[in-house]
């Protein structure tokens, strides 16, 4: 007699562990043949602000932990999606991807970690400077990170584009709130998997599954969001920048309607990592 | 060199300081007791303490006006094209010498029809001719209007503080020093530009839309210009209404520098004007400087528009002062961050944090220093706080002051005498303010400080950090590792250790949270203006 094989519930990746939405809600996610393949959280905006409460209290451990060590955990995440890099590529082939896709997807968004991985002690260096003034002062300007950004993904590459806008993000001690690709939220719900084995400390990455329209207007007014990193179209682009001017959010938005190569080498870059930088500069005097 | 002579009648100020049987002048409030700095207080026979003689209090100054010509015209036109042209909606508006209530000069009020002529003729010179023009040849420009400035120094100061109302010692020796120093600051960046973004390229955005704000009307246009021409932009700018005319006498330097026409266009104008240069659809990127709540309409304004911004708004600083403080050199932080300018200053040190055990110290010492801040004639040399720059910004200080007392804090303020004509308002202390007053959480942008009290290291990040904004700090202290701890810790863009208020155009400014984004001055600056490639 066949065994029946165990399926699995995917759940959502908040504050380091796994839950469903708040609401319990799903909706059901077929696979590319059409046929049923789960139940995915379908996540509110109350579920995004449980999210940002788990972001805030990881918030200041991580922005405290040194380049060096976020470097690693970077690439340690890396190394768990290379260890599972075959379960990744069937869940983004779930989707729809040919397996030579999936399997280009699922080496470039490990490449991408492992980029960024290598910029986290190191574009303090390229980005900020010591400052001559004109005056007997030693001045000089360094970077931190902003706080809490708000992460929407886009639908294709919906591992790679989502690993593309969160790397940048955390990389230098901000927390990420991110929502999923909309048609495709399996391969998020593997990543958070892999997150969860990488030494990120739970509440870095928060991964959100469910329907964009939900959540959006919640991105765009969470006064907790510092900034917010989205591929969207323009009514969502509208949408989140009013939102954002009334607490005035940083906004680095992408036009959907572009639709974006994420495998390009231009969709990997310090300046991304700038985008969600505060640059502090400080004055002291120099005397006895 | 300030002329002491005894008791003049001339005298702007008069003897105020406690003496045995002195009268205070009218409107004085009641003064406490002073102990001497050294905390000592000498006793008089008969166990009458006696009064501390401050500074002044012995002799009067003779009034030392700044007499330089301003060079003042009667009517400002627009500046569009590289020309003085009347403005297409026929009007004019006054502007207003706040020290004495007197017009100046009119102003040409720019309608939607001006500002979209100043796009027009900007659009065509950045396309034609300074978007062509190599980094080299534009830092000449650059070079040439710093230098210019530099010679008309005297003459730019004056008819700044006659516009604005801020005295003339910081206006000769600051704003328009430094504006100059923005120039040629940024002049030298034109050509070397591939150096700001290693791995990549910069070019220019097209055309800038730029709208200033009242309290450093010339060093503002400088912050704002100077780094978009470097880019390769043309710009289209927007003084504040109060204060047009120190822009519009740098559009004849313009002239003399031989700018191309267009290059930079000023239109003048108040809130009107303000929103059809912030909407006009030929800006590729907005700037701003000026309060939040302005700078949120412009955001929403703007959303969707995809447009690149810089936005530079309010402040509530806290200068944070600690028990191992020098406490005379943070005394003069304390009075230089909150009463520079009127305090009118977006990172004026507003709120100030003392720690407990020399809070009271602190306070006395503020408020001794207090007596002998000179308030009255921007236009004389040893003027400390001139005029609030105008009835309207006067009305909202006053209100927020009543509402500080209303609220409960207790209020100090010297017994000067005010000029009779003129907006003027004391240097302000507030002491026993919570954190849940208006004084403590808005932003007032005048001479007003609170004060509030702290224990610990934490409290004090705590508390500094519990606001809206975001833009600057001030921390005293003799020890070094908590300096670099505070810097760390607090959220400011700007912090200033053992100092305050200090700019450079080298050091990047601009804030956190809700005082904006973006930074204006150093080699952060300099991406705002451009777009990578």
């Amino acid at each position: 007699m066949p065994r029946l094989p165990i399926t699995k519930t995917p759940k959502v990746y908040v504050g380091g562990a796994f839950i469903r939405s708040e609401s319990g809600r799903t909706y059901p996610l077929e696979d590319a043949d059409g046929h049923f393949f789960a139940n995915v959280p379908q996540c509110t905006r109350k579920d995004v602000r449980n999210a940002v409460e788990a972001a805030a209290k990881a918030g200041p451990g991580w922005a405290k932990r040194t380049g060096y060590n976020r470097g690693q955990i970077l690439y340690r995440l890396a190394e768990m999606l290379e260890a599972r890099s075959a379960e990744m590529a069937d869940s983004l082939e779930l989707g729809g991807a040919t397996e030579a896709a999936a399997r280009q997807e699922t080496s470039a968004a490990i490449d991408r970690l492992i980029y960024y991985a290598g910029w986290a002690d190191k574009y303090e260096q390229v980005l900020g400077n010591v400052n001559p003034v004109a005056g007997p002062f030693f001045n000089f300007t360094v970077t931190e990170p902003m706080g809490i950004v708000g992460v929407i993904a886009p639908d294709p590459a919906p591992l790679l584009a989502l690993v593309s806008l969160l790397a940048p993000v955390i990389v230098s001690g901000n927390t990420a709130v991110a929502l999923a690709s909309e048609a495709q939220p399996y391969p998020a719900i593997t990543l958070g998997e892999m997150l969860a084995t990488s030494d990120l400390p739970g509440g870095v990455v928060n991964l959100l599954t469910g329907f964009r329209k939900e959540m959006v207007p919640t991105f765009a007014t969470h006064t907790h969001f510092r900034a917010l990193s989205a591929v969207a179209s323009a009514a969502d682009r509208k949408a989140l920048a009013l939102g954002a001017a009334e607490s005035v959010k940083r906004i680095h938005l992408v036009a959907a309607e572009d639709n974006p190569d994420w495998s390009d080498a231009a969709a990997q870059s310090l300046y991304a990592i700038r985008e969600f930088l505060e640059f502090k500069t400080t004055w002291h005097p120099i005397g006895v | 060199m300030a002329t002491l002579k005894k008791s003049s009648a001339l005298a702007p100020r008069p003897r105020t300081a406690i003496k045995s049987g002195g009268t205070r002048p009218p409107g004085a409030l009641a003064l406490r007791p002073i102990s001497r700095p050294n905390g000592v207080r000498a006793s008089a026979p008969g166990g009458r303490t006696p009064p501390e003689l401050i500074f002044g209090d012995l002799w009067e100054y003779d009034p030392a006006p700044e007499t330089a010509d301003p060079k003042l015209l009667r009517r400002y036109e627009l500046f569009i094209g590289g020309k003085f042209v009347a403005p297409k909606s026929k009007r004019y508006f006054d502007s207003i010498n706040p020290g004495n209530e007197e017009k100046l000069a009119e102003i040409a009020l720019a309608n939607a029809a001006d500002v979209d002529s100043a796009y027009a003729a900007a659009h065509a010179a950045q396309r034609d001719v300074w978007g062509k023009l190599p980094g080299r040849e534009r830092a000449k420009y650059l070079y040439r209007i710093a230098r210019l400035l530099q010679d008309r120094a005297r003459e730019f100061a004056v008819a700044e503080t006659l516009d604005g109302g801020k005295p003339i010692k910081e206006s000769r020796d600051f704003d328009i020093p430094m504006a100059a120093a923005h120039f040629f600051y940024h002049a030298g960046w034109a050509d070397k530009l591939e150096y700001v973004a290693p791995g990549r390229r910069l070019a220019p955005l097209g055309v800038v839309g730029q709208v200033i704000p009242w309290n450093f009307p010339l060093l503002m246009l400088a912050w704002k210009i100077a780094p978009a021409l470097a880019l390769g932009n043309c710009v289209v700018i927007k003084p504040a209404e109060t204060t047009s005319i120190t822009a519009l006498k740098f559009a004849q330097l313009l002239i003399d520098a031989e700018l191309p026409p267009g290059v930079v266009n000023i239109v003048t104008g108040a809130g009107e004007t303000g929103a059809a240069v912030t909407t006009h659809p030929t800006a590729a990127k907005i700037a701003f400087t000026g309060s939040t709540e302005v700078g949120k309409i412009i955001l929403r304004a703007l959303a969707g528009t995809g447009k690149k911004l810089t936005m530079e708004l309010g402040g509530k600083a806290a200068n944070i002062i600690f028990d191992d403080a020098p406490l005379d050199q943070a005394v003069e932080g304390i009075v230089n961050g909150i009463f520079f300018n009127q305090g009118h200053v977006c990172c004026a040190g507003s709120r100030l944090l003392v720690h407990e055990p020399v809070a009271d110290r602190v306070i006395a010492k503020l408020e001794n220093r207090l007596k002998v801040l000179r308030v009255g004639d921007p236009m004389d040399k040893n003027t400390d706080l001139g005029a609030i720059n105008s009835a309207q910004q006067l009305k909202t200080i006053t209100e927020l002051v009543e509402s500080g007392v209303a609220e409960g804090a207790q209020m100090y303020q010297p017994p000067c005498r005010l000029p009779a004509k003129g907006y003027y308002f004391r240097p302000t202390v507030f002491t026993q303010v919570t954190q849940s007053h208006r004084i403590a959480r808005e932003e007032i942008f005048g001479p007003v400080v609170s004060v509030l009290t702290f224990r610990t290291v934490e409290e004090a990040i705590e508390k500094a950090n519990n606001t809206a904004y975001g833009l600057s700090a001030g921390v005293w202290t003799d020890k070094g590792s908590r300096i670099l701890k505070l810097s760390t810790e607090l959220k400011a863009g700007v912090v200033w250790a053992n100092t305050y208020n200090k700019f450079d155009p080298s050091s990047p400014f601009g804030g956190y949270k809700e005082s904006g984004f973006g930074r204006e001055g150093g080699r952060q600056g300099l991406l705002d203006y451009a777009q990578l490639v």
